[in-house]
Formats: structure tokens, C-alpha cells, sequence
């Protein structure tokens, strides 16, 4: 199967004067040469000879790290069906942007991402946007209703690089068993938006204090931790790798931190809102801080940031969710769950750096190679030979977040006005030059 | 001096002091409902809309007729929400209102933090008429109002709220409320009924209605909705009725003097019974007479009609 993005013109690119951190492989100050789309030597001084005349691009990157690109394996595209949020094109745009090289898109458009036609719909407008590679998520069951299997073998077969019902997970135990069956035969992770639907009842932020302050219907830590403790005994059942989403719980990190212990096939994903801000951020009914999984407490928090730590929680993934100001702006219980995440999850992350919660090489292996470990994808590593999917970044670049500058079509963020440190200077997609901050 | 802001919008956000002005301002407003021209000039000119996203039909009339006895131009609008996505129409609705050079908006919407939302895009006064779940502030002043009228004073009291605290916001405006001015209050409501942190409210929880009604000052009841049923809140009304019915035997165990209120409408033998209803420790017509004033005093001190020095314009 070819993956977009489709050849063009390649030119040589000579990345100079940066620190290369491409977890587990290398960390240390390099060069990096790029030729025909391909990583084709790191290190300093580089042993290659570039002849006089050939045309060579030179990036400076002095004081900057260079690392794979980040790979989301969690984001909503919106194309087909939601346009008027996003598009596969500037969804893309809006990924590179952030340094997300490689995004994996959730079924849930319009109609569902639930056959091969919908799959390759997907993947010729990611080959027209040619801008980010895009990997579809397939759904599990039939317009993601949660009763019958979708044609998972096909979804598969036409590119979709694992199986999700998230937004409307599958509350049927059984169905959810026979998915997870059935995806052993295709070797592709099954994937999880842990929540009880009948506990959550209908709430829009986090149960606690401030939901009953503010008299918003609550969604309990239980709605999600029920269903995690189900994910992780069916894994021991089937033995298939599922992957929970946007986890958000201290109890849904022991629960994982457990399984690992034991053996169990399951990977855990945070998004970089629910380690940066608390149930506190909704006071005032501000519908950017209304996500779901919903914004929860300060142990909560710290408790995301242990398992980041301690290895339980494997990515750090965007669930970038875009919505329109319209929608946005109605009342809180009426307003769609979700914020944009591509171009706030890398300063959001490092700082977790900061904190000495990660280090940079442990913040780059959750937003890039552990990510593409996890779902088998082609990308996240700057070894010779691999296409050049490389994110360039200023670690110490101070800057305040402005939505009206984000490439997304969707402004719903709840950063708006942070300072924050660490900026993408230059995306590379298969050797090109797919963004560069100016 | 006067409410030197723009909206009310909640109890959490009002000081004590702020509460004693609008009861004392309400308690000398309350003589113009005894006059035979039941009417003062203070509102004379200024418009007041009552937008009413939720079926009402006494706050509504409650709100009307204070802002007529203070002589302001009333009207009514009651957008359908069927038809529309829900909440859609409200920032419309209100810029169209806010057109009209309305002075005062009364809002009632089933979105907790609809006038919060509303109050951040007009210039118009907004005044809280019930938002979800949220706060009811004009229920809880008028019920202090009440609580002042018969017993002298709130600090010290003894209030027990009963009934579905979680999703009701009259009990969290009186919880505010009460709370702010000294009084000791139990709720009292099956767990289920219960909102996870209730206890940092200041309250204390009980199950049993008994228990919580000794040494009572006075009861508040709330309305059983009965559409919770659905929600596996309850086994029955019958069971509800049983457990938490304030009947004349239970009312025994409060306070000899003590005083029983019910925001209406009452569900006669279901939360209380008829013949504590129809007692005279039932205040529940007074709560009806004196949330007119209380609404008087509110649109009074937000009009503008008071400078913060005191004296009138």
C-alpha cells in the first residue's frame, strides 16, 4: 500500500548545529542529512561530502532539538461530514504546525469511518492535503451503534491501522469480546474511550465539588475506571492488545499499572489538558474546558504524571477535537465535548520536562516513539534509511498561546493566553519542508 | 448605599452584607403591597424582560408584579425550546432584548450558567430566575425573608432542607444562603438524592428525616420531581412519601414554634401532608407574598435608582 504522502521534487536537507534526540537510538548534539525523503546520515561531523553544486537546503537549527515527528495516535479530523470543524487538510496543517508528523483519525465522521470506502476517501484527501501522513482508525461495530462488527478485515485491508468505536464506546461486553477476537486476526490494536455511558448519565464536567457548585451534571471517575477494569479483563480473555484513550484517573492508572505487572497486552494514552488542568478550569461555564473524558482533580493530575513517569502510561496523544465557535458558544450542557490539541500538546509537554516529571528524551518517546511502536506505523525514528519525518523545535522559545493564529479551522482551546516555552520551528514530511515557523 | 453590581446572578457571589440590604430594602418595600394603589414610581421608565426559556408560571407573575409596583414597562417572552437546539437562541434572543433598551432581563433557562453567560453578553441588568440545577438566588432571599419575618433573625437557626438536593436549586441557593448568615443547616434526602461533596457546603447530612428534625427551627420542603423516577433515584413515590413525608407527627419532633416552607408547587401527600399544608406552621402563602417584595427590592437596588451614596436620583 502506498501512503501519502506522494513523491515530489526532493531536496537535500542539512540540519546543523542542533541536538538530536531520537529516544533510544540517539541523544546527542548532530547534524542530520536528508536525501530523496530518507534520513541518510545523523551525526557531526557528517561523513558524507556534499558536492558544490548540489542544491542543498540548510537548516540552522543551533540551540534546537531535532527529533522524530510526533505521532497523535488519537485526533478527530471531522472529514467526511463535520467540514465546517476541520478538514483532513487543515487538520494536517494544523498537525504539522504542532510537529505531529503521523496522526491516526477516529471513525466518528459522518458517515462513520465504518468500510473501506470511507477509509479511502480518508486517505485521498490526507494524498491531496499531502501535508501530514494520516492513518485512519477504523470503527469496531457498524456506524459505531456497538452491535454489529464492522467489516474489520476490509477496514484493515483498505489502510486503517487499528479499530475504535471512541466517542460512542461499545457497551456491550460481548461485542466488545467478539472485537477484540476478531482483531487478533489482523494484528491491529483495539481501541478504547473507556466509559460507562449509563454511569456518566448524561454529565459534562468531572463529579465532584465544583460539578455540584456549579449544578452541572457530573460524569464520575467510576464511568470510566468500570469500563478500564473491563478493557483489561477482557485483554487477559482474548490476549489482544487494547489501547485505553485519553485516560484520566488516578484508579484508571493503577488499574494499567497492575495489568502491566501482570503481563497484560495494554497500552495506556493521556492528552496533555488532562495533566495540564484541573475540574477547576470549567468555573465560570467555560465550555474550552469541557472535555470527555471531562478535566478532573489535582490527584488526579499528579497521578497521570506518576504513570507518564513510571512507564504505565505509554503516549502522550492530542484527542485534538475540533468544534466551531458556534457550537462552542452555546451553554455548557449544550456545547459539543472537545478542544483542539495539535498546537499546544508539545509546549504542554515540556512542561512536564520542566517539572522534572520526564525527561526531554521520555517526553519524545511518548509523543513519537512509543506511539508508533504502539500501532506499528512506519515512522518515529531518525534511523538511517527511514523517511525523513523529522520535527525541529526551540526548547526554550517563550511564546503566549493565540488561537487566531492556529492552522486548525477550530479555535476551541482552553490555552488561550498561556505563556508557554517550546516552539515548532520546522516540520519535515518524507523529506520536505511541510511547515516552518516564521 | 446600593448593589453595587450589575447582575444577580447567584448567591455564592453575594456577600452577607449585600443579603442585609436586600432584606432590609425589601422589608420597607413590603408596605406598598398593603396600599390601596399598590404602586411607587421608582421603576418609572425602565423596561424589565421576563425570558423564560422553562415553563413558570409564579416566578414569572412574581417578578411581573414587582417590577409593576415599582411602575417599570413589563414584558413577557417565553421562546419555545422544542423547536430549536437548545440554548441556540439565548445570546440572540438576548441581543434582541438588549435592542429594546431593556434595563432589567429576568432569566429562568434549564442550562446551569445561562445567566452567567447572559449577564457576560448585554449590558442590560440580568437577574437570575432559576438556571438547571444551579442557584434560584431569589427563592433562597425571599425564603430569608421569610425566615427574618417570622423569627427575628437567621443566625443561629436551626434549617433542615428536605428532598432531592442534587438536583435542585433552590436547596443549593438556601444552602449558600443560610450559610452565610449564621444558620445551622441539615439536609436530609436519600443518598441518591445527594450531590459527592455536599458536606463542604458547610451542611450536615442525614438520611433519616427523624433525626434530622429535632431541635429543628424551621423545614423546608422540596418538590419531588416526579420524572426522577425514571432514574433509579427512587423505588416509588409511595416508599418516598413514607420516609420523607412531612406529616404531623414528624413535625412534633421540630421545635414547638417551628415553621414549615415549600417553594411550590406542593405535591399534597407526597413530600408534605395536606393537614401540615393547611397548619398554621406553614408560611408557604407568606414565601409567595414575600417574594414580590423581595423581587421589588432586587430590580430597586439593581436599577440604578439607588447611588451608591444612598440618595435617590
Amino acid at each position: 500500500m502506498t501512503r501519502q504522502p506522494g513523491p515530489t521534487r526532493f531536496e537535500t536537507i542539512l540540519i546543523r548545529g542542533g541536538t538530536v534526540i531520537d529516544p533510544g537510538h540517539f541523544n546527542g548534539p548532530a547534524d542530520v542529512l536528508v536525501q530523496e525523503g530518507k534520513i541518510i546520515e545523523v551525526g557531526r561531523p557528517l561523513q558524507t561530502v556534499l558536492t558544490e553544486s548540489q542544491d542543498v537546503r540548510t537548516i540552522d537549527a543551533t540551540g534546537w532539538v531535532i527529533a522524530p515527528g510526533f505521532v497523535d495516535l488519537h485526533c478527530h479530523l471531522r472529514e467526511p461530514g463535520f467540514e465546517y470543524k476541520e478538514t483532513i487538510q487543515t487538520g494536517s496543517a494544523s498537525a504539522v504546525a504542532g510537529g505531529f508528523t503521523a496522526i491516526c483519525c477516529m471513525p466518528n465522521t459522518q458517515p462513520v469511518n465504518d468500510n473501506e470506502s470511507v477509509t479511502e476517501f480518508i486517505l485521498n484527501k490526507a494524498r491531496e492535503a499531502d501535508t501530514a501522513r494520516v492513518f485512519p482508525i477504523g470503527a469496531i461495530t457498524k456506524k459505531s451503534m456497538g452491535e454489529e462488527l464492522a467489516e474489520i478485515g476490509e477496514l484493515v485491508g483498505a489502510g486503517c491501522v487499528a479499530i475504535s468505536d471512541d466517542g460512542r464506546p461499545v457497551m456491550n461486553s460481548l461485542v466488545m469480546r467478539r472485537a477484540m477476537e476478531y482483531a487478533k486476526a489482523f494484528g491491529v490494536p483495539v481501541v478504547d474511550h473507556c466509559e460507562d455511558l449509563h454511569l456518566s448519565c448524561g454529565g459534562s464536567m468531572n463529579e465532584g465539588i465544583v460539578s455540584t457548585e456549579l449544578g452541572i451534571p457530573g460524569i464520575p471517575h467510576a464511568s470510566e475506571e468500570v469500563m478500564v477494569a473491563r478493557n483489561l479483563s477482557l485483554a487477559h480473555l482474548t490476549g489482544v492488545h487494547v489501547h485505553l484513550a485519553h485516560l484520566s484517573t488516578a484508579r484508571s492508572v493503577e488499574l494499567v499499572r497492575q495489568a502491566k505487572k501482570q503481563g497484560l497486552p495494554v497500552s495506556g494514552e493521556v492528552c496533555p489538558h488532562h495533566f495540564s488542568v484541573t475540574e477547576e478550569a470549567v468555573r465560570g461555564y467555560n465550555s474550552n474546558a469541557k472535555m470527555n473524558p471531562p478535566l478532573r482533580t489535582d490527584l488526579d493530575v499528579q497521578a497521570l504524571k506518576d504513570g507518564l513517569k513510571d512507564g504505565t502510561i505509554d503516549v502522550i496523544a492530542t484527542d485534538h477535537a475540533p468544534h466551531a465557535a458556534q457550537e462552542k458558544q452555546l451553554e455548557f450542557d449544550s456545547a459539543p465535548f472537545g478542544i483542539v490539541g495539535f498546537e499546544t500538546a508539545l509546549p504542554l509537554t515540556l512542561r512536564l520536562v520542566e517539572e522534572g516529571v520526564l525527561s526531554l528524551e521520555q517526553a519524545i518517546d511518548k509523543l513519537a516513539t512509543s506511539p508508533a511502536k504502539l500501532f506499528q506505523l512506519p515512522v518515529g525514528s531518525l534511523r538511517i534509511g527511514q523517511e525523513a519525518d523529522v520535527v525541529i523545535f526551540d526548547p526554550k522559545e517563550e511564546w503566549v498561546i493565540d488561537p487566531v493564529q492556529f492552522r486548525s479551522k477550530s479555535r476551541n482551546t482552553p490555552f488561550g493566553g498561556w505563556k508557554v516555552k517550546g516552539r515548532v520551528k520546522h516540520t519535515l514530511v518524507g523529506g520536505r519542508l511541510v511547515y516552518e515557523d516564521r | 448605599m446600593g448593589l453595587n453590581r450589575k447582575d444577580l446572578l447567584t448567591i455564592a457571589s453575594l456577600s452577607a452584607d449585600e443579603i442585609h440590604l436586600i432584606l432590609t430594602t425589601a422589608e420597607s418595600l413590603k408596605e406598598v403591597g398593603g396600599r390601596d394603589i399598590k404602586k411607587v414610581p421608582a421603576l418609572r421608565g425602565k423596561t424589565v424582560v421576563n425570558l423564560f426559556f422553562e415553563p413558570s408560571t409564579r416566578t414569572r407573575t412574581s417578578f411581573e408584579l414587582a417590577a409593576k409596583r415599582l411602575s417599570a414597562d413589563v414584558i413577557n417572552f417565553s421562546p419555545s425550546t422544542s423547536s430549536v437546539v437548545k440554548g441556540e437562541t439565548l445570546i440572540d434572543t438576548a441581543r434582541n432584548i438588549e435592542s429594546m433598551q431593556a434595563d432589567i432581563i429576568v432569566l429562568r433557562h434549564s442550562s446551569p450558567g445561562a445567566a452567567e453567560n447572559l449577564a457576560g453578553a448585554v449590558r442590560s441588568s440580568v437577574i437570575n430566575a432559576g438556571d438547571g440545577w444551579h442557584e434560584h438566588p431569589t427563592q433562597a432571599l425571599l425564603d430569608l425573608f421569610t425566615l427574618k419575618e417570622k423569627k427575628g433573625q437567621i443566625e443561629g437557626l436551626t434549617v433542615v432542607i428536605v428532598g432531592d438536593i442534587a438536583h435542585s436549586r433552590v436547596a443549593r441557593s438556601n444552602m449558600l444562603a443560610l450559610t452565610k448568615l449564621g444558620a445551622h443547616v441539615r439536609v436530609v434526602a436519600p443518598p441518591t438524592m445527594l450531590p459527592l461533596c455536599i458536606e463542604q457546603f458547610g451542611v450536615s447530612v442525614y438520611y433519616q428525616f427523624e433525626e434530622a428534625l429535632v431541635g429543628a427551627d424551621a423545614i423546608i420542603m422540596l418538590r419531588l420531581q416526579r420524572e426522577r423516577l425514571g432514574q433509579a433515584l427512587l423505588p416509588s413515590i409511595r416508599e418516598y412519601a413514607k420516609l420523607y413525608c412531612l406529616t404531623p407527627d414528624r413535625l412534633k419532633l421540630a421545635k414547638p414554634e417551628a415553621i414549615v416552607m415549600h417553594p411550590g408547587p406542593l405535591n399534597r401527600g407526597v413530600e408534605i401532608s395536606p393537614s401540615v399544608a393547611d397548619s398554621d406552621a406553614a408560611v408557604i402563602l407568606n414565601q409567595v407574598s414575600n417574594g414580590v417584595s423581595v423581587r421589588m427590592a432586587l430590580m430597586y437596588l439593581l436599577s440604578g435608582s439607588v447611588r451608591s451614596d444612598g440618595v435617590n436620583e
